[in-house]
């Protein structure tokens, strides 16, 4: 029994290291997983929904099995490399790509802190107190795995969607940037965890600032490279924009990437704008710590459903704006207006000194 | 050696080792790539003397924005694939000699100066002492940055129009 | 004890991890046969034409020189929007000149034209003359047919 008992100490030292890091790291990774591959099938459906069609109804219930369908077809297909292309920086592109989507997560807090025995456990993997610019930062890392995989590639549709994708995705990072000082002049802080906690109440940044809110929900479009905004991948002019010379789980690479970022776009706005996981005077009910924190996971989770639902009607319901409109509309109104965002937010501030 | 140390040396050597890349290599677009990763190393290495704000920066800006404006000029030029860069040793004697002198006086400063070492004590954040320093010790400076960029922006501007026109 | 960067670390490199394996797993199974046209780049299945390393507009250099001063403007911003609720009028006065200064920098940009996307303007069709042209086959036609 003490041999055990010493071996079940040693795991629990290693699994409880640094706040239980390595259980949420891990668990973060299979949720990921497992929502990206299912965002995947909604989308499906949805746009069947739209589109007065069935979707996919073979594997599976409804098709529910649809997504691992589709992985192992992915896993079975052949790599090709074409010729011409730059076979280091083609191999590397998506793994840039899927990278940037993963290492994301590790700052979006998706629900207060919760005890378990004597620890406080902070339902995030590392609260640092750079949240924000981390995320930021990452974001702009995204940019080359799209240069790189059109650069590399060697083919002219590629060339095209990538270096339109990145110009595209540079213009509306700086409306994003100044978005995320308005809530950052808020909060007076740039963690997560900080700014959703300044959001009690009503006070949600989508309703004290709604325009900083509209453009930086604009600015997530387009950097995740969704319709109206996927001119990278504009089918009828590019074939597939950036990923034309990609198949098999290379392509696969891209594509999680795509919707892992659908995901981070909605858990930003969710804790910039919308509030995070508070549900608006839940205090006042006196539910009890558990059954609050559990309402208040799963208000998140809701949230998150409606805004990646938004993102999916979005999608199929906007037809793809024209590059030159694209690129005014960043620069000539989107950035514009995040600039009188920060003045408005300055001026609310000092009126009401909130 | 404990794991600070470690890990210093992990972001030293990638700092290096890449910067080595960086000037070895004979295509530029590889350059770039491997410009990255130094870049990388380098905020890692602020992150880990307790600079996080100068770390996320160092990335954002020079990762986020400098390496790009350099990726879309090498890629903006014509057939650039085809050349090859000349990276053959010519004027090796002046070189040294420069170089010699450059590093002599580095070393010189290095033994020279005294450093100052306290017990590291990580500060909560930096971001927050920064805006109260920004604020008030440096005001103008704050200011005089803000109007910096602008010329930076006018000139920068001007001449990508000359040479387009 | 981990430090919150700490966990940032290993999560970075359970993100490469991950990636690397979810990548490299298929290699195993996938077959692997390439012929030369598979190997070819796509384009419509047409043979190939040319390099694709075309001449691109300027206009894409112009747009990362001025996101990557606003880059910075924004950078600085933080720290300002960080503590100014603490300074009251003056932090606002400072942050106000500062944004006035970057709005230059965007009028500037904007009355010069480096934010505008040129589009290829289109032929300008002499639709007079055409039309005459027009009307007469169409008269020849209609009297040919009457023949």
């Amino acid at each position: 029994m003490g041999f055990l008992q010493f071996i079940w100490d040693g795991i629990w030292a290693v699994l409880s290291l640094g706040n239980f890091a390595l259980i949420k790291i891990l668990l973060i990774a299979n949720i990921i997983l497992i929502t990206v591959s299912y965002l995947v099938y909604f989308e499906r459906k949805i746009s069947a929904w739209t589109q007065n069609r069935i979707g996919p109804n073979r594997v599976g219930w409804r098709g529910a099995l649809q997504p691992f369908a589709d992985v192992f077809k992915l896993l079975l297909k052949e790599d090709i490399v074409p010729e011409k292309a730059n076979k280091p920086l083609h191999t590397l592109a998506p793994f840039i790509a899927l990278f940037v989507a993963f290492s994301t997560y590790a700052v979006l807090p998706i629900g207060p802190a919760i005890q378990i025995g004597e620890e406080t456990v902070n339902l995030v993997v590392a609260d640092i107190n750079m949240g924000i610019l981390y995320v930021l930062a990452l974001t702009s890392i995204g940019v080359y795995a799209i240069t790189f995989a059109g650069y590399s590639s060697g083919s002219k549709y590629s060339l095209l969607g990538g270096i339109r994708s990145s110009a595209q995705m540079i213009s509306y990072e700086v409306s994003m940037g100044f978005s995320i000082a308005g809530v950052v002049m808020m909060a007076e802080s740039l963690s997560p965890i900080k700014i959703v906690e300044s959001q009690s109440g009503l006070l949600w940044n989508a309703l004290i600032q709604p325009i900083g809110f509209i453009t930086f929900v604009v600015a997530a479009f387009a950097e995740t490279n969704r319709l109206p905004f996927d001119l990278p991948e504009a089918e009828p002019e590019l074939v597939g924009g950036f990923h034309t010379e990609y198949s098999s789980m290379k392509f696969a690479g891209f594509f999680l990437a795509e919707y892992a970022n659908m995901i981070i776009a909605s858990a930003m706005i969710i804790t910039l704008y919308l509030g995070g996981w508070q549900i608006p005077y839940i205090e006042t009910l006196n539910l009890g710590t558990t059954v609050t924190t559990i309402l208040q996971i799963s208000a998140f989770m809701v949230k998150m459903g409606a805004l990646l639902f938004f993102f999916i009607w979005v999608r199929w319901s906007i037809p793809r704006f024209r590059y030159d409109q694209l690129m005014s509309l960043g620069w000539k109104v989107m950035f514009p207006l995040s600039l009188l965002n920060v003045v408005y937010v300055a001026v609310i501030i000092m009126l009401f000194n909130v | 050696m404990n794991i600070y140390d470690i890990i210093f040396y992990l972001f030293a050597i990638v700092t290096l080792v890449s910067a080595a890349f960086v000037v070895s290599t004979k295509n530029i677009v590889h350059a770039a790539f491997f410009l990255i990763f130094t870049f990388f190393g380098v905020a890692g290495l602020y992150i880990l003397l307790g600079a996080d704000f100068i770390g996320v920066v160092q990335i954002l800006v020079y990762v986020g924005g400098i390496l790009i404006l350099l990726l879309f000029g090498v890629m903006l030029t014509n057939k650039i694939t085809n050349v090859e860069i000349r990276s053959g040793t010519t004027q090796i004697v002046p070189a040294l000699i420069g170089v010699g002198l450059f590093a002599g006086i580095l070393v010189l400063t290095m033994v020279s100066t005294e450093w100052k070492s306290a017990p590291g004590e990580i500060p909560f954040t930096t971001a927050y002492s920064l805006g109260k320093v920004l604020l008030t010790d440096f005001v103008l400076i704050f200011e005089l940055l803000g109007i910096l960029l602008l010329i930076a922006l006018i000139g920068a501007a001007s001449i990508a129009r000359r040479e387009k026109e | 004890m981990l430090t919150e960067f700490g966990k940032i670390f290993i999560f970075i490199l359970v993100a490469i991890l991950f990636t690397i394996i979810a990548i490299y797993a298929a290699k195993l199974i996938r077959p692997s046969r390439p012929t030369k046209e598979k190997l070819d780049v796509y384009e419509c299945g047409e043979n190939i034409e040319g390099t694709p390393w075309v001449k691109f507009n300027i206009r894409f250099y112009v747009v990362a020189l001025i996101f990557l001063i606003f880059d910075v403007e924004v950078v600085l911003l933080f720290p300002w929007a960080l503590t100014y609720q603490d300074y009251g009028i003056y932090g606002f006065l400072v942050g106000i000149i500062f944004l006035v200064v970057l709005g230059l920098g965007m009028a500037y940009e904007w009355r010069k034209g480096d934010l505008e996307w040129a589009r290829p303007t289109p032929k300008k069709v002499d639709v007079k003359f055409e039309k005459k042209n027009l009307l007469q086959t169409n008269s020849q036609i209609n009297v040919e047919s009457e023949n």
